[in-house]
């Protein structure tokens, strides 16, 4: 797994509970550092391995903690590179789901070896919508959760999002856009200077 | 193309930063976004050579050489401040228009902040979007690999600094000889340094190669140790050269006993690949008697000038210092770039 996607969860464990609870879930998991790198790769087990170990410090279920770290990643201004990029996607919240599909694909073109899981939208009735999102880390599906109902804020959009269950490795999220515009939303400046 | 152009609203969408020209040169209308870049000033209406300057080609000066540069790429860019630069292509057409299309090129990044240009402003299928995703993506990727870069360049640089050995001969560095010597200097004890440099060992590596220069290396470093006591240091602090640090001497007897057992091991002959490495050693001493105040500068340069005194005197020898063999013309000063300053 990307160290990028390690160190998200340590950034996110340090930010929000103290070093000492990172600290402590590292060694829980086994790890031989406490600091990921986040350009470089790790095994795929310590994943998993770390996220279990950050659940039973925290004694919070996983679910929990996956959408607090999606949350994180575009709430944080450590992330708000990340929060930058997924307002590329689209003009508007329902143009920035349709733009999920691509997320892999953009994510790649950032890093090469960046390999999210695969994210599917389908559209029903007006406003409604289901995302499949694969989780070769189960609880991926949790994650996505936290981003979209902070980026749905972003984009001023009123939005009630719902976790329906796994089935074959695959998570389901349900998302009703109840008002595009409800509120102003966050500004995006396309050229905005770092 | 000419109905097309009646419903301005096509190329609106399409080319939003297009511009239709008359005839006779002047905008008739300009698409919404390059109308944005000037707010304040209608471009329909203006000669299209007065609101904007051709870079390159060079050799277009009015609107009869603009219009013979159809369907190339033109570098253009604004009259008055800000001077954007652009892209554009001329396209005529039959009844004497003429539509020019104008990028932002290379300049998208100061173009979309110099006029706060958002999604709406490019046209669905322009990739200007995806450009500017890029570079921010990259930008973003490129400081996290510096960051790291700097810190592998830390650890590195850490780890080198930590480093106390010659990897090559398992003997300690020029690193550790300054930390010893300093240490010795520091508490004012009594030691002798013994710098000695191999001699005929380049005729070694130029004949028998480097793998034959390493070999004897080895083999060098192993006879030194053997030949010293535990409590002695050897390093080896350049190519050939190597610094013996004793402590305890009594008597500058022990020095010369150790100094010629060095030489004789080092005369033995190497075994290499089948050849037979012959070398010898130079030794220059310097013994230091307790309670003076020196420098680990001048006691280096003492052992220096003690060692070229050996090389003058025919090689395979020791020779200790004494200050008189400064004022000796033949070893006054030991040869450029053997100093003391040598790393």
């Amino acid at each position: 797994m990307h160290g990028l996607i390690n160190r998200s969860i340590q950034n996110f464990v340090c930010d929000s509970y103290g070093p000492a609870n990172w600290a402590e879930a590292a060694r829980l998991a086994g790890l031989e550092f406490t600091e990921f790198e986040a350009m470089l790769s790790y095994p795929d087990t310590i994943t998993p391995a770390v996220l279990d170990a950050v659940c039973d410090v925290l004694d919070r279920p996983r679910e929990e903690v996956l959408e607090d770290v999606g949350t994180y990643l575009v709430s944080h201004p450590t992330y708000e590179a990340v929060r930058r990029l997924l307002r590329f996607g689209g003009v508007n919240f329902s143009d920035f789901l349709h733009s999920l599909d691509d997320l892999p694909a953009r994510a790649r073109l950032a890093l090469a070896d960046l390999e999210l899981p695969g994210i599917e939208l389908r559209e029903h009735a007006d406003g409604q919508f289901s995302l499949l999102c694969e989780a070769p880390v189960a609880g991926y599906g949790h994650l996505m959760m936290g981003v979209l109902r902070v980026m749905a804020d972003d984009y001023g959009a009123l939005v009630l999002l719902d976790h329906t269950g796994s089935a074959g490795g695959v998570e389901t999220l349900t998302i009703m856009v109840v008002e595009a515009d409800y509120s102003a939303g966050r500004s995006f400046d396309l050229g905005a200077r770092a | 193309m000419t109905d097309l152009l009646e419903n301005a609203a096509v190329l609106d969408v399409l080319c939003p930063m297009h511009l239709v020209l008359t005839p006779t040169g002047h905008i008739h209308h300009a698409g919404p976004t390059i109308q944005k870049l000037r707010p304040d000033t209608p471009l329909a209406g203006q000669r299209f050579l007065e609101a904007f300057a051709v870079k390159r080609p060079r050799t277009i000066r009015g609107m009869d050489d603009l219009r013979r540069a159809a369907d190339i790429k033109l570098h253009l860019e604004f009259h008055d401040a800000p001077r954007t630069e652009f892209k554009g292509v001329l396209v005529p057409l039959p009844d004497g228009r003429m539509i020019v299309n104008l990028s932002f090129g290379i300049s998208i990044l100061d173009g979309v902040r110099d006029y706060s240009l958002t999604n709406a402003d490019f046209a669905a299928t322009d990739l200007a979007i995806e450009m500017l995703y890029l570079m921010e993506a990259k930008t973003a990727a490129m400081e996290a690999s510096r960051r790291l870069n700097l810190r592998l360049q830390g650890a590195k640089i850490a780890a080198e600094e930590q480093a106390f050995t010659d990897t090559l001969t398992g003997l300690k560095n020029r690193r550790a000889l300054n930390t010893v010597l300093e240490r010795l200097i520091a508490t004012r004890e009594a030691f002798a340094v013994m710098h000695i440099d191999l001699d005929y060992f380049k005729a070694v590596n130029d004949t028998l190669g480097h793998a034959a220069g390493d070999h004897v290396l080895q083999v060098v470093a192993r006879a030194m140790v053997e030949e010293t006591r535990r409590t002695d240091m050897v390093a080896r602090v350049g190519g050939d050269e190597f610094t013996v640090v004793l402590q305890d001497v009594n008597s500058d007897d022990v020095l010369r006993r150790v100094g010629q057992r060095i030489i004789n091991r080092l005369e033995e002959p190497i075994q290499f690949d089948g050849e037979v490495c012959k070398i010898s050693a130079s030794i220059g001493t310097v013994w230091i008697q307790g309670g003076q105040k020196l420098t680990m500068e001048n006691i280096l340069a003492d052992a220096d000038v003690a060692l070229y005194a050996s090389k003058h005197a025919g090689r395979a020898c020791q020779t200790f210092y004494t200050p008189d063999l400064r004022d000796a013309p033949a070893n006054g000063t030991p040869p450029p770039g053997r100093g003391v300053a040598r790393g």
